[in-house]
């Protein structure tokens, strides 16, 4: 069993690696310019100077693909900072103080709950406009109550252990306890909830971008590459793929990563 | 009976907390509502006009008040965009969301119930792994591209489905099965992987207990354990997952109504979004968040009635 285990965290911990190195080479080297079009080389299969072929405009996939990785990847660090942090913060002081402000903190993260998927990144979209900014301040937002959760139930857990009343009893401050004496414990399953929240932000991205509503044109998003190709599925079938293919694999990774590293956190689960 | 009555007293609560989010951020807008309609050269009499027609010239919660009153006796206010009432442009879009989430559910079920147990049954075999390997990726691959690809594959290739278009159940029913199942089966796969993984989970904790051992000693045979005794107790676990797969399907139907060019809930509202309909578009995420919210509650009760054992948190 402990063989398999490991596999799931190689396998991810490979995915992660391999697509931030491709994102790391796209901020030195593409194979042609992202916005570079060719008329003659419109709709190209698959070939040696264009290994993913040629869209409608005649540009490069691939180098759009790697160029799309670094929105991939600030879409997901950001999103999952924003979430991380706000929910982390909400969740410690919900379980640690209690009581009516516990109560309070949660019901509002009921309500966001009851959004489902992007509806809530839809409502901000919508106010605030369509733009990459927005919509990673609206995925962040999006993922608040979850990271909220997870901190809140470990604060309640460790709220009641000796050493937190022992350091409270010497005169530590509240701030203090909930910093360095609780939060390192708990620090575990909200990186595992990071991991599986880039992915999750990674594939709201892609949906957004895909209906237009997140990255604007001409920067290339795999969601936005997506929707292009659509509209010439019979013409360039081919040009899903890619666009399709680095989706799947970076949140395959990245749940993959968290799954990994709970597991080896946690090995009774 | 205290659950029960505390169970809707957090049910309200959250309701009001949703109405009152959504029409908060709807009124954060940046700019004046009135002007952003009219134009920035408008007359301040037609601002004046509009923003009584709007009611916007009010107090902030006696707005509110008044658009909450609305929401519960069905009165969402009138679209900008199509000149309608809300309440009249969304009563035509749910049978073609309802239909897609329910045949997604039904293959859901269909498909993951017994995937589930023949994991469980084969836990630790190669089959077990393929599958989990299977199910991993299932939930990674985003439905709008599995839509893309099934509509390449059997509506543009082998022509089996109609790749795009909907056809109403009362006009041609085996006509309007055959425009949603794709849709359907692209909202309803990662779902499937979901349900697998949660269902081979609970299947083999159950195997583990007592009374499994306790219905072996006594006799009973192999498959009447599996089916009888271990799927019922297995699959009670799995309803409390069924509200996160309702609300799923409806996010996933958002957006696969897109690809398939559905006029379902999502397209109208994605289309109003570019308009800033703003009525349409509170409208119809308070319409989705109060149907979430309201599946959740009704899993909680059943979920209780179901095995009375659980104590509420």
């Amino acid at each position: 069993m402990l063989n398999t285990k490991s596999i799931q965290l190689k396998i991810g911990a490979t995915f992660v690696s391999f697509l931030f190195l491709v994102m790391i080479i796209s901020l030195f080297y593409l194979p042609y310019e992202v916005n570079y079009m060719v008329v003659e080389d419109r709709f190209l299969p698959p070939s040696l100077e264009h290994p993913f072929g040629t869209d409608n405009f005649g540009r490069d996939i691939l180098s759009r693909i790697m160029q799309g990785s670094q929105t991939a990847f600030l879409v997901g660090f950001t999103a999952v900072s924003i979430g991380g942090i706000g929910g982390t913060i909400i969740g410690a002081i919900a379980g640690y103080v209690g009581g009516w402000i516990d109560e309070i903190f949660m019901r509002i993260m009921d309500a966001m709950m009851a959004f489902p998927g992007i509806l809530l990144a839809l409502m901000f979209i919508t106010v605030f406009g369509s733009s990459l900014t927005n919509t990673t301040i609206a995925l962040g937002i999006m993922s608040i109550p979850g990271f909220a959760r997870i901190a809140r139930s470990g604060f309640i857990q460790y709220k009641q252990f000796d050493f937190v009343k022992a350091a409270n009893g010497m005169g530590a401050s509240h701030v203090s306890i909930i910093f360095t004496h609780i939060l390192p414990n708990v620090l575990s399953p909200i990186i595992v909830a990071a991991s599986m929240s880039f992915a999750g932000a990674v594939l709201a991205e892609a949906g957004l971008s895909y209906l237009g509503l997140g990255v604007q044109p001409p920067d290339p998003s795999w969601g936005r590459m997506l929707n292009e190709a659509q509209s010439y599925i019979t013409k360039a079938p081919w040009y899903t793929l890619a666009p399709g293919i680095f989706i799947t694999i970076t949140v395959l990774g990245f749940n993959l990563l968290g799954d990994g590293i709970r597991e080896l956190r946690d090995p009774r689960k | 009976m205290a659950f029960l009555l505390r169970r809707c007293f957090t049910f309200f609560v959250t309701i009001l907390i949703v109405m009152i989010m959504t029409f908060l951020v709807f009124r954060i807008i940046p700019g004046d509502p009135a002007l952003t309609i009219l134009g920035m050269d408008a007359e301040p009499e037609q601002i004046a006009a509009l923003e009584k027609e709007l009611g916007t010239d009010r107090p902030l919660y006696e707005q509110f008040l008044d658009w909450a009153g609305g929401v519960f006796t069905g009165n969402l206010g009138e679209s900008l965009r199509f000149s309608q009432p809300v309440s009249e442009l969304v009563i035509d879009r749910i049978p073609v969301t309802l239909s897609l989430a329910i045949m997604s559910i039904v293959i859901t079920m269909f498909l993951a119930i017994p995937i589930g147990i023949y994991s469980a049954k084969k836990q630790g075999s190669w089959v077990d792994t393929a599958l989990s390997i299977t199910t991993q990726i299932g939930m990674a691959i985003p439905s709008f591209w599995l839509g893309i690809i099934l509509m390449l594959i059997f509506g543009l290739t082998f022509k089996w489905f109609s790749p795009t278009g909907y056809v109403p159940w009362s006009e041609n029913p085996s006509e309007a099965l055959n425009s949603l199942f794709l849709p359907s089966l692209a909202i309803a796969i990662p779902q499937i992987a979901v349900v697998v993984r949660y269902l081979r989970t609970t299947m083999i904790e159950q195997l583990q207990l007592d009374y499994v051992r306790t219905a072996k000693s006594k006799g009973l045979k192999e498959k009447s354990i599996l089916y009888i005794h271990v799927l019922k107790n297995a699959l009670i676990p799995v309803i409390t997952i069924f509200g996160m797969i309702f609300a799923d399907v409806l996010a996933g139907s958002l957006v696969i109504e897109q690809v398939f060019a559905l006029p379902g809930f999502g397209r109208l509202l994605i289309s109003s979004i570019s308009y800033r309909d703003l009525p349409l578009i509170q409208g119809m995420v308070v319409i989705i968040a109060f149907i979430v919210l309201l599946m959740n509650f009704i899993i909680d009760i059943l979920y209780r009635w179901l095995d009375p054992r659980i104590e509420l948190k």
